[in-house]
């Protein structure tokens, strides 16, 4: 039986690293930050966890069918996907709106635009956005976590009927005699009431009765393993959260009552999955060390910016997502200067390349291979 | 007026209907199509507007192509679609003035809708008017359609119901981005997608069959 013949997209290099390798070793690491969250919330972050990424590989499963793609199911791009996505909708979010957001995740954010890396967006990230804009009172409805019997019981709203208006998480709170505002993330707390949580308590995502993700110390521990195995860029992750707690920290010392200290934006919301998780989404943010730093600096200013000016809490997703617009254009005016070129070819290719696209193939076409020299095996002494 | 005594009138209409349909083959008249589709009845209402305005004005751009100046023939053609557009403004507005401020300035633009004005220059100015206005007929139904096919799953997912009756009951999750502008968008390019995987699909099939 002759091997089946794969056609995949470049670079295709002999390496010990594939896609494949790269995108189950994310998944591990995905597996502790998934354990944490489910202890966190109970049966229905699991049940979340698990139906979201259920229809991500449906849909991923019947466009790869069609064949009009490139990949092939097995290579885990959409379990991280829905992994992730799962991660940032609530843990009472209704399963079936979950699934609506993992089947756009996958159709909408990957395979229109021809599968895995070709994506210009963060296929996760397009899957919230739509939900955010489709249903944005099930989005916003948080509960506390460790609540009693989370393991026995479900959120009330996450086994709504499919198309119809979930259960009011809120008066399942006060039936469990519990204040209305736990249900807030600390995020919103601090936007719309004006309370502001210990940036220590927000760290471990430990203390009880607060309504937030998994702990952002795993996640960085979680990121730190993937970036010391160079399955993930290291510079991405470190230039959002400096940008973040830079700008975070200006506004700070300019006003210290108005605006909270730069721990609390870091540590608050899902700035640290994203920075880790979803901002250094291979396909979808840029090749040049340069353009990691610029795009990462973006990600990290516009958060912040968002979450400070704008009606909504939370600024993560459409930082990305506007980040993701505009990593090919970083990408460009980022370009290495080949070596043996002056600065005024820097100026003139600068100017030119973007315009140009065919600057790169002539080079290479007139390029001349250098002569093979055979160097002696011992230097002589 | 008989639209199928003969097989080529036949045609002249379905090539509006389907092979050229304004909405999924030309991709015209864009605005109206997405603005106005966030329900079935907005969306049936704006297309026999535009159905009205197009059969008239060809006629009569039609009836008028041996003494229309060529230099300002598209003048002409304006005076005459505002003409219509006014009439149909005023009818919708004596008929529903909820409907009529739910179109809003979109009745209006009907004047400067691309696909009567193309009819016109393309059509109704080079054939006499009978022929004319079944082309234009075939258009305007063929944009009915369209909107229509917007409108109808829009209005279902947005609101849960269809031509303002209630499909799930009381307790339907309306989907809010569906009545909003990205909505639209993602209805129509979904529409888009369908309709090029039929017409692609045809000559296949019939390639096929031959071999």
């Amino acid at each position: 039986m002759s091997a089946p013949i794969e056609i995949r997209s470049a670079p295709h290099v002999q390496s010990a690293k594939t896609v494949e390798t790269i995108m189950r070793h994310v998944v591990y690491s995905l597996l502790p930050i998934c354990a944490f969250y489910v202890f966190q919330y109970g049966v229905s972050a699991l049940a979340s966890i698990v139906v979201v990424t259920g229809a991500c590989l449906l849909t991923e499963r019947f466009f790869v069918g069609t064949g009009t793609q490139a990949g092939r199911l097995p290579d885990y791009s959409a379990v991280i996907t829905g992994l992730l996505l799962a991660l940032t909708l609530p843990p009472g979010f209704p399963l079936w709106m979950g699934a609506v957001a993992g089947i756009v995740a996958i159709a909408l954010g990957k395979a229109l635009f021809g599968g895995i890396g070709f994506n210009v967006f963060n296929p996760a990230l397009v899957g919230r956005a739509f939900v955010q804009a489709a249903f944005p009172t099930a989005i916003a409805t948080y509960t506390p976590s460790f609540l009693p019997g989370r393991f026995a019981e479900f959120i009330p709203s996450t086994h709504a009927v499919p198309l119809m208006i979930p259960a009011d998480a809120a008066l399942w709170l006060k039936a469990k005699s519990l204040d209305a505002l736990a249900g807030a993330t600390p995020l919103a707390k601090w936007k719309f009431d004006g309370v502001l949580a210990n940036a220590d308590e927000l760290l471990t995502s430990l203390s009880g009765h607060m309504a937030v993700g998994p702990s952002p110390l795993l996640i960085l521990l979680c990121g730190a393993y993937l970036a010391s195995r160079r399955f993930m860029d290291w510079r991405i992750p470190l230039a959002v959260l400096g940008s973040a707690a830079l700008t975070a920290w200006l506004l700070y010392a300019f006003d210290a009552t108005r605006y909270p200290n730069p721990f609390f934006m870091l540590f608050s919301g899902g700035l640290i999955l994203g920075a880790v998780y979803m901002a250094t989404d291979m396909a979808t943010s840029p090749v040049t060390p340069k353009g990691m730093w610029v795009y990462g600096a973006l990600i990290g200013l516009l958060t912040v910016v968002i979450r400070y000016y704008s009606g909504l809490p939370e600024g993560v997703m459409y930082a990305i997502l506007i980040a993701n617009a505009a990593s090919p254009l970083i990408e460009k005016i980022t370009q290495p200067v080949p070596f043996g070129r002056g600065v005024l070819d820097r100026v003139k290719k600068r100017a030119t390349y973007p315009l140009n696209p065919g600057y790169i193939s002539r080079e290479e076409a007139n390029a001349v291979t250098p002569k093979k020299r055979f160097l002696p095996n011992k230097p002589k002494k | 007026m008989s639209t199928a005594d003969t097989p080529q009138t036949w045609d002249e209409f379905m090539e509006g209907v389907w092979r050229q349909n304004p909405v999924f083959v030309m991709v015209l008249g864009m605005c109206p199509t997405l603005a106005v589709t966030v329900s079935a009845i907005n969306a049936i209402s704006m297309g026999l507007a535009t159905l009205f305005v197009l059969v008239c004005s060809c006629g009569l751009v039609s009836l008028m192509r041996r003494f229309t100046p060529k230099e300002v023939r598209i003048a002409v053609y304006i005076v005459i679609i505002a003409t219509f557009v006014t009439a149909v403004d005023y009818a919708i507005q004596a008929i529903s003035l909820a409907l009529y401020e739910a179109l809003g300035a979109f009745i209006q633009l009907i004047v400067v809708n691309c696909i009567i004005l193309g009819r016109a220059e393309a059509h109704a100015a080079k054939n006499a008017p009978m022929p004319a206005m079944i082309n234009a007929a075939g258009m305007g139904v063929g944009f009915t359609i369209g909107l229509l096919a917007l409108g109808v799953v829009r209005e279902i997912l947005g609101a849960g119901t269809l031509f303002g009756v209630a499909l799930f009951g009381a307790g339907f999750q309306p989907w809010v981005i569906m009545v909003l502008p990205p909505g639209g968008f993602f209805v129509l390019g979904a529409w888009l997608l369908l309709f090029s995987w039929w017409a692609r699909r045809r000559p296949l099939k019939e390639a096929a069959q031959n071999v």
